[in-house]
């Protein structure tokens, strides 16, 4: 394997980690300033399930992070494409989880104690262990 | 304040632990069968979308999308996040129960450390509180030095 070919992969599967990191913290964003949807609610059963579904698709947030979440699909197709899933899925799984914590604590100013820390980093071993 | 979780939401996080596993497996064993991309080809992800595999794999993944985003209306990313990670567990106990794969005690032990995870997380509060969460409440405290 040259290293042209070891960059390459690792550059698509930190592009995907980009993407998903953005998306996420954009739809948390804009979900966050919906709050709880159960209020959008104007009717019960099936049909009252509209004014949530329409407040969501008209959040910008929601939007523009459903956007990078898309575009993260396609990137992880490619990736999938030219790394072993065995490298992708756990590079990807814990790079995204780290990311996601810090950009959860700097940009959505979420509470995130020592409990929330170590979460995220026995996470980040247990999905490095999975891929042993 | 603690947020504490309804059966329902509880109900959701379970469908968020479980789509997005099944349908990464679907997603993976669809692409293996449509063979690699490059950038030079790369209308084979469109083709892609013809394979029933990742056909099934891609409506799993919206029902993911969909729980996941209803979940975050109600509770941190960071608290949902674990949730998520659960589904690598998932995957393995799959493959380990329904496949009958050999799991190396590397991977009991990442899941064992997975299930910690989730476990510290859920242990705490859902959400956490800004004063702009509660705008009533705000107008109620300007007042209060009146």
């Amino acid at each position: 394997m040259t290293s042209a070919h070891v960059f390459q992969q690792w550059s698509a599967i930190l592009f995907v980690v980009v993407l998903a990191i953005t998306g996420e913290v954009l739809i948390a964003a804009g979900m966050r300033g919906l709050g709880d949807l159960d209020r959008f609610r104007t009717r019960p059963g099936l049909v009252g399930y509209f004014g949530p579904v329409r407040a969501v698709l008209s959040n910008p947030l929601f939007l523009i992070g459903a956007l990078c979440m898309a575009l993260n699909f396609f990137a992880m197709l490619y990736t999938l494409s030219i790394v072993e899933l065995s490298l992708a899925a756990p590079a990807i799984g814990s790079l995204t989880y780290i990311g996601n914590t810090v950009a959860a604590k700097l940009f959505l100013h979420e509470n995130v104690d020592r409990r929330r820390w170590l979460a995220a980093l026995f996470v980040c071993a247990g999905v490095v262990l999975l891929s042993k | 304040m603690k947020h504490t979780l309804t059966p329902r939401r509880y109900l959701i996080l379970m469908a968020v632990m479980l789509t997005a596993p099944v349908g990464d497996t679907l997603l993976s064993r669809g692409m293996s069968q449509v063979g690699p991309v490059d950038l030079h080809h790369l209308g084979l992800l469109l083709h892609a979308l013809t394979n029933i595999n990742v056909i099934a794999g891609i409506l799993l993944l919206i029902g993911f999308f969909a729980t996941y985003t209803t979940s975050l209306s109600w509770a941190d990313l960071t608290f949902v996040m674990p949730a998520t990670a659960f589904g690598y567990v998932v995957i393995a106990l799959l493959s380990r129960f329904w496949l009958h794969e050999y799991l190396s005690p590397y991977r009991w032990a990442g899941i064992v450390l997975i299930v910690c995870a989730v476990g510290f997380v859920a242990n705490g509060p859902s959400r956490t509180e800004h004063p702009s969460d509660h705008p009533d409440l705000d107008r109620m405290d300007s007042g209060v030095g009146r």
